[in-house]
C-alpha cells in the first residue's frame, strides 16, 4: 500500500504540474515566442487553464466514486486553490496588459460589461471558497461548508456563460468546454451518483 | 490626383521615389527580362531596402513585375515616429481570417496552403463593363502604389502596414456603373476544402464573407485594392491574393481574398452585422465615443506591445483620415450608424 511519503510524492507532482503551463507562458513571453501581443498571450491562456483547473477539480469528486482511488482526493484542496490562482492571474492580467492599469478604466468596466461582471462573480466566488479550504473553517461552518462548496457548480457555469459572451465567429471550442462540463456535473445527478460505484464493480470484475 | 485630396492633416503625399532611382530601377528590370524570369523570380526586385529582412514570396512573373514598377511611399504618415510599421512576423502571423481559424495565429498556420495562382475576379452586377477577370488583367490597367496606412482593428488593437495596391475607384469607373449603383458588395471565396474554418459545423459565420460599401465611400481615394505588401506579395494569410484596404473603418470590413466584386443598388448585409447587429454595423467606421459592447474603443493598443508597455494610446475619429473621409458623413448620427 501507498505510505505518506508516495503520497507527498503525488501531491508535488500534481503542483509542479499546475504550475508547468503557467512556466512554459512565461518562458515564451521572455523568449518573444507570444506573438506581437505578450499580454493578450497570457490573458487567453490563463482564462483556458482556469476553466481546466476548475474542470479537473470537479472531476474528482466523481473519479474517486469510480475508482475509490485516495490520491484523487488528497489533491481536491491543492487543485481549488490553482484555479483561485489562474483566475487571479488571468484578471490581473486584463487590469495590467489589457488596461495598462487605468484603475479608473477598471472600475467602469468592471461594471459596465456583463461578462466581466460574471467573471468578476465567478472570481469571487472563488475567493470565498479558496479562503473557506482549510480545516479551520470547514469546523466552523459545519454542515454549511458542503452546501458553500456547492457554489463551485454555480462558478462553472458563470466561467461557461463568461466564455460564451466572448466567443466571436465560430463555438467549436466552447461547445467542447460545454460539453466536459455537462459530462462532470451529470456525474452529480443522484441516479448517475449511484451508479458510479457500480460501475466500478463491474469494471474490476470484467 | 491623391495630391488634392491630402491635407497637411495625417497624409501627405511625400518621399515618391525619386525619378532617378526609380528609372534606374526599370533599367534594371529590364536588364533582368533579358536574364530570363528565372533571375527575375529570385526576389530581388523589391527595390526598397526597407524591406530586406521580409521573406521573398512567390509570385507569379507579372505581379513581381508590377511591383517592381510602383510608386513606393505614394502615401505614409505624417508622423512616422509614432507610426512605425509593424515588423513584417507581426502583421503577417498575427491577425483575424475566420476561413482559417480563431486564433489570431491560426491564419498564417493554415493559410499556406491557399491556391492563389490562378485566381479570377468577377465584377458584376450595375455595370456596362462586368466580366471574369484574370488577376492579372484585372490589375494592368492601374499601376501600383505603395501605401502605408494605420489598420484599427474592432479589437482595439492596431498596426501599421505598408499595402500595395491599386485604387478601387479605378477599377469601378472601369467597370462603369449604371446610374443604379449606390453600395459595392465583396465576396471572399467559399472553398473547405482549402478554408478549415468554412469546415466547422460550429461556425457562426454564413460563408461566403461579404462586406459592402457605399459607392463614394468605394470611390474615396484613400480606398485601396492591395496585392502585396512589405514590399513583396500578399502572404496568403493576409487576404492573398486580393483584398480591400479602408483605413478609416474597422478591419473586419477590409475583406480577404476576392473572388467577386458586384455593384448593386441596396445596401448589403456585411457578414459581421448579419451576426451581431448590436455589435457591428455596416458603416463600422472607427469611432472611438461609439464603444464595442465589450470594450470601449477610446483608446487602442498600438502592435507589437510588451507586458511593461501596453502602447496604449488614443484612438482618432476616423482613424485619423478624418480630413478626407468625415465629409462623406455630413450629417449623418453616427452613433446610429456605427
Ligand atoms: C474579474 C474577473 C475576470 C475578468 C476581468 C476577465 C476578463 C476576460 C477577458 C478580457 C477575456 C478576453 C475577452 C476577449 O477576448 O474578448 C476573458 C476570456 C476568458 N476568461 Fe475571463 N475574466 C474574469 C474571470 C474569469 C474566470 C474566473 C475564469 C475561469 C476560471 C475566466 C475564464 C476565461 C476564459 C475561458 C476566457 C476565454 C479565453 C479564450 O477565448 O481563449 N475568466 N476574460
Amino acid at each position: 500500500m501507498a505510505t505518506p511519503r508516495v503520497w507527498l510524492l503525488w501531491r508535488i507532482g500534481v503542483f509542479l504540474a499546475a504550475l508547468a503551463p503557467l512556466v512554459f507562458w512565461g518562458w515564451q513571453v521572455a523568449i518573444n515566442a507570444a506573438g506581437p501581443e505578450p499580454g493578450n498571450y497570457l490573458l487567453l491562456n490563463i482564462g483556458i487553464g482556469g476553466l481546466w483547473m476548475l474542470l479537473l477539480t470537479l472531476s474528482l469528486t466523481p473519479l474517486t466514486k469510480l475508482t475509490r482511488w485516495k490520491g484523487f482526493a488528497l489533491i481536491r484542496r491543492q487543485l481549488g486553490l490553482w484555479t483561485l490562482a489562474y483566475a487571479t492571474l488571468h484578471m490581473l492580467s486584463y487590469a495590467l496588459f489589457i488596461l495598462g492599469l487605468n484603475w479608473a478604466l477598471l472600475a467602469s468596466e468592471l461594471v459596465k460589461r456583463p461578462y466581466i461582471i460574471v467573471g468578476m462573480i465567478a472570481l469571487i466566488g472563488l475567493a470565498v471558497l479558496g479562503a473557506t479550504s482549510n480545516k479551520w473553517s470547514m469546523r466552523r461552518l459545519g454542515k454549511r461548508w458542503k452546501p458553500l462548496h456547492k457554489f463551485s457548480y454555480v462558478i462553472l457555469g458563470l466561467v461557461l456563460l463568461h466564455f460564451f459572451w466572448v466567443v466571436r465567429a465560430d463555438m467549436q471550442e466552447w461547445a467542447m468546454y460545454a460539453a466536459i462540463a455537462a459530462l462532470v456535473m451529470a456525474t452529480r445527478l443522484p441516479p448517475v451518483a449511484r451508479t458510479l460505484p457500480k460501475l466500478r464493480h463491474r469494471l474490476s470484475r470484467a | 490626383m491623391l495630391i488634392k485630396i491630402a491635407k497637411p492633416s495625417d497624409l501627405h503625399e511625400s518621399d515618391v521615389t525619386p525619378e532617378s532611382i526609380y528609372l534606374s530601377r526599370r533599367r534594371f528590370m529590364g536588364g533582368m527580362a533579358g536574364l530570363g524570369a528565372g533571375l527575375a523570380l529570385s526576389g530581388h526586385v523589391r527595390a526598397n531596402e526597407d524591406y530586406s529582412d521580409v521573406p521573398a514570396g512567390d509570385a507569379p512573373t507579372w505581379l513581381r513585375e508590377k511591383i517592381s514598377d510602383t510608386q513606393w511611399r505614394a502615401i505614409t504618415p505624417s508622423n512616422p515616429e509614432k507610426d512605425k510599421i509593424a515588423p513584417f512576423d507581426d502583421a503577417s502571423g498575427y491577425n483575424n481570417f475566420f476561413e482559417f481559424g480563431t486564433d489570431k495565429r491560426d491564419p498564417s498556420r493554415h493559410a499556406g496552403s491557399l491556391e492563389t495562382q490562378p485566381w479570377s475576379v468577377v465584377v458584376d452586377g450595375e455595370v456596362n463593363n462586368g466580366g471574369r477577370f484574370s488577376l492579372e488583367d484585372f490589375a494592368k490597367p492601374s499601376q501600383f502604389e505603395e501605401r502605408i496606412y494605420r489598420l484599427r482593428c474592432v479589437e482595439a488593437w492596431s498596426m501599421v502596414i505598408p499595402w500595395l495596391g491599386i485604387p478601387l475607384a479605378e477599377v469601378i469607373r472601369r467597370a462603369d456603373p449604371t446610374s443604379k449603383a449606390k453600395y459595392v458588395r465583396f465576396e471572399t471565396l467559399v472553398d473547405p476544402e482549402q478554408m478549415p474554418g468554412q469546415r466547422s459545423s460550429f461556425s457562426i459565420i454564413d460563408w461566403p464573407y461579404v462586406e459592402g460599401l457605399r459607392l463614394d465611400e468605394a470611390m474615396n481615394p484613400l480606398t485601396l485594392l492591395a496585392m502585396g505588401m512589405y514590399g513583396r506579395e500578399l502572404p496568403n494569410q493576409n487576404g492573398a491574393p486580393l483584398r480591400l484596404v479602408v483605413p478609416w473603418k474597422y478591419g473586419f470590413k477590409s475583406i480577404k481574398s476576392i473572388v467577386r466584386i458586384s455593384l448593386v443598388e441596396e445596401q448589403p448585409v456585411n457578414s459581421w452585422q448579419q451576426i451581431a447587429a448590436n455589435e457591428y454595423g455596416f458603416y463600422a467606421n472607427v469611432n472611438p465615443q461609439v464603444d464595442h459592447p465589450r470594450w470601449s474603443q477610446a483608446t487602442e493598443r498600438r502592435l507589437p506591445n510588451s507586458l511593461f508597455n501596453s502602447n496604449t494610446i488614443d484612438t482618432l475619429m476616423f482613424n485619423g483620415y478624418g480630413d478626407e473621409v468625415a465629409e462623406l458623413y455630413a450629417g449623418m448620427d453616427l452613433r446610429k450608424h456605427y
